[in-house]
């Protein structure tokens, strides 16, 4: 059977189709546009940060001031999932080690997944959670109720004053964090490994790092800077670049946290790759 | 009120003519995307003087001011603010011309993480001129006294009530002693008492400190306490310029609808 459709609607319906149709390439250009606008304005934002960063003025005092908000202020939240960090990977391994009798082995098995992969993302991934939002909520509102603006007009670059020091203290700090992350992690361990049985730390700790060598450190705590930095800018330039309504506040620190844990993540998987290659 | 003064002005407008401009605006032009703000504004702030401007919302007053600081960057036009182009000017020679400017933002814009004390010493300790410390607690005990509100000084800006907030932020601009004062409408939302008391504080600070000012308002009787003279921005452009008297004369209904 055929189905007669007159030519007038069969026009009217391709005319609907093209129209359609060029509605969502233009939609699809243009996000493919913002995407792009969007790229080149974090490249322009990381230059401008590192111009300004080798400029005469650097502002220590609160370069200072933001050390002690980004390290000192993390520390309870780090110290809570760093222990539980090692005490659950403790009690999760313990039973598959047990059955091919190497329950000796727990201590080094836990530290080395500790400094090599769990410390480092678990604690960035934290801190994007903690640190980036906070930074874009703070920057976003200061945006919008324009402090930065009352900033500027009294000589003072908000760049230099708001976003390099940020960036900073997040590169440094954010590394510390994550070394004591492990640290308590394995102690931590410990504990998860006297629920079950009866280990002195000191013999604990022995064989934990008997296993460890220069090897595990050196990659791990250079992708500690990584991850610090790009928290870091990712957290700053979402708060600097807030729209005008308060809405905007809302969404600068959503977004500097699901794009600073993505970060975190696809950094890490980078920075694994480049540490296989060179270690072979 | 200000009603004799601005007629002995009118009377002596010769002598007013002569006065220099301190801030000279001539075919200003800014638009945001394809929305045209300002459009061929032009006028001029004497010496000495209180120049109100009013506008309903939208009309770009803010944008004007903020191009008058540097904050926004007008598409074309010059802006001389003492006879240097703000818009040619490096960063540092912006700097300069900025300290001379205070600005009062329509926010207030006190900065939350710090106290009413650190947001006053922001502004005098990022001045060109290192001050002693005691130098700058007298300036500020100074600058609370002015606006009233002395005993605040270690309180937040969150503990403060939106009127002392706006007066604290009147303070931060006027305790570096600014030349040129710039106020986004100062008495917006603050019951007619403050209102008044922060009209009077700004002819106050004329006085005290032979400042000249633009004051942008909506509250008609801040413009008639305060006014040297008046502009009216209309669709991005100056609708009427003149002493407060031809304004409250005018016949012209969007004027008339600012004096009922
Ligand atoms: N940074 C900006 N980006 C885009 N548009 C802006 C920006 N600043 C101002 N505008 C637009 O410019 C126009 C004028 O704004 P402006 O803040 O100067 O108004 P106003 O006269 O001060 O009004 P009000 O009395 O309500 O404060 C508005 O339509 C506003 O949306
Ligand atoms: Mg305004």
């Amino acid at each position: 059977m055929k189905i007669i459709i007159p030519v007038k609607r069969a026009k009217e319906i391709a005319l609907h189709h093209t129209i359609k149709l060029s509605e969502k390439t233009l939609a699809k250009t243009k996000e493919a546009h913002n995407f792009l606008t969007d790229f080149a304005d974090v490249i322009l934002f990381i230059a401008r940060l590192i111009r300004e960063t080798f400029s005469r003025k650097f502002e220590v005092r609160e370069f200072f001031h933001q050390c002690f908000n980004i390290g000192y202020k993390s520390l309870p939240l780090i110290s809570v999932t760093g222990t539980i960090m090692g005490l659950v990977l403790t009690i999760q391994s313990r039973p598959v080690l047990a059955n091919f009798g190497a329950e000796t082995l727990l201590p080094g098995m836990v530290a080395i997944s500790l400094i090599r992969e769990m410390g480092p993302v678990i604690t960035g991934l934290i801190c994007a959670g903690k640190i980036a939002s906070g930074m874009g909520a703070e920057l976003g509102s200061m945006k919008v109720t324009e402090q930065i603006e009352a900033m500027e007009v009294s000589s003072t670059h908000p760049m230099r004053f708001l976003v390099v020091t940020r960036v900073w203290a997040a590169t440094l700090m954010i590394p510390l964090l994550i070394l004591y992350a492990d640290a308590l992690g394995i102690i931590g361990s410990w504990i998860g490994a006297n629920i079950k049985g009866d280990v002195s730390f000191v013999l604990f700790f022995s064989q934990a790092f008997k296993n460890i060598d220069f090897l595990d450190f050196i990659p791990a705590v250079v992708k500690s800077f990584f991850f610090g930095a790009v928290i870091g800018i990712v957290g700053c330039y979402k708060g600097y670049n807030a729209g005008r309504g308060t809405e905007s506040v809302g969404k600068a620190a959503n977004s500097a946290v699901v794009l600073a844990s993505l970060l975190v993540l696809i950094v890490d998987m980078i920075a694994v790759q480049v540490t296989d290659m060179l270690v072979k | 009120m200000k009603t004799e003064q601005t007629e002995s002005v009118l009377l002596d407008s010769p002598k007013k003519s002569t006065k220099e401009p301190v801030i000279e605006i001539n075919g200003l032009y800014k638009s945001f995307g394809n929305q045209e703000v300002l459009k061929n504004l032009s006028f001029k702030l004497f010496d000495g003087e209180n120049l109100v401007v009013l506008g309903k919302s939208g009309s770009g007053k803010s944008v004007l001011i903020k191009c008058i600081v540097g904050l926004l960057r007008s598409d074309s036009g010059i802006i001389n603010v003492f006879d240097q182009n703000v818009l040619t000017l490096k960063r540092k020679e912006l700097d300069d011309v900025r300290q001379k400017i205070g600005f009062l933002f329509q926010s207030g814009a006190l900065y939350d993480s710090m106290t009413v004390k650190e947001n006053l010493e922001f502004p005098l300790k990022r001045m060109e001129k290192q001050l002693k410390q005691k130098e700058i607690d007298e300036k500020i005990i100074e600058a609370l006294e002015n606006v009233g509100l002395p005993e605040v000084l270690n309180k937040m800006p969150s503990e403060l009530s939106g009127g002392m907030r706006k007066r604290i932020s009147l303070a931060r601009t006027i305790v570096v002693d600014p030349m040129i004062m710039l106020y986004d409408e100062p008495t917006t939302g603050l019951d007619p008492v403050t209102s008044d008391e922060i009209s009077s504080l700004i002819n106050d600070i004329q006085k005290k400190y032979k400042t000249s000012s633009i004051i942008i308002t909506h509250d008609i009787e801040c413009a008639r306490m305060t006014a040297d003279r008046l502009i009216m921005l209309q669709d991005g452009e100056v609708y009427e310029q003149g002493n407060l008297n031809k304004f409250e004369k005018s016949t012209d209904l969007i004027i008339r609808a600012f004096f009922k």
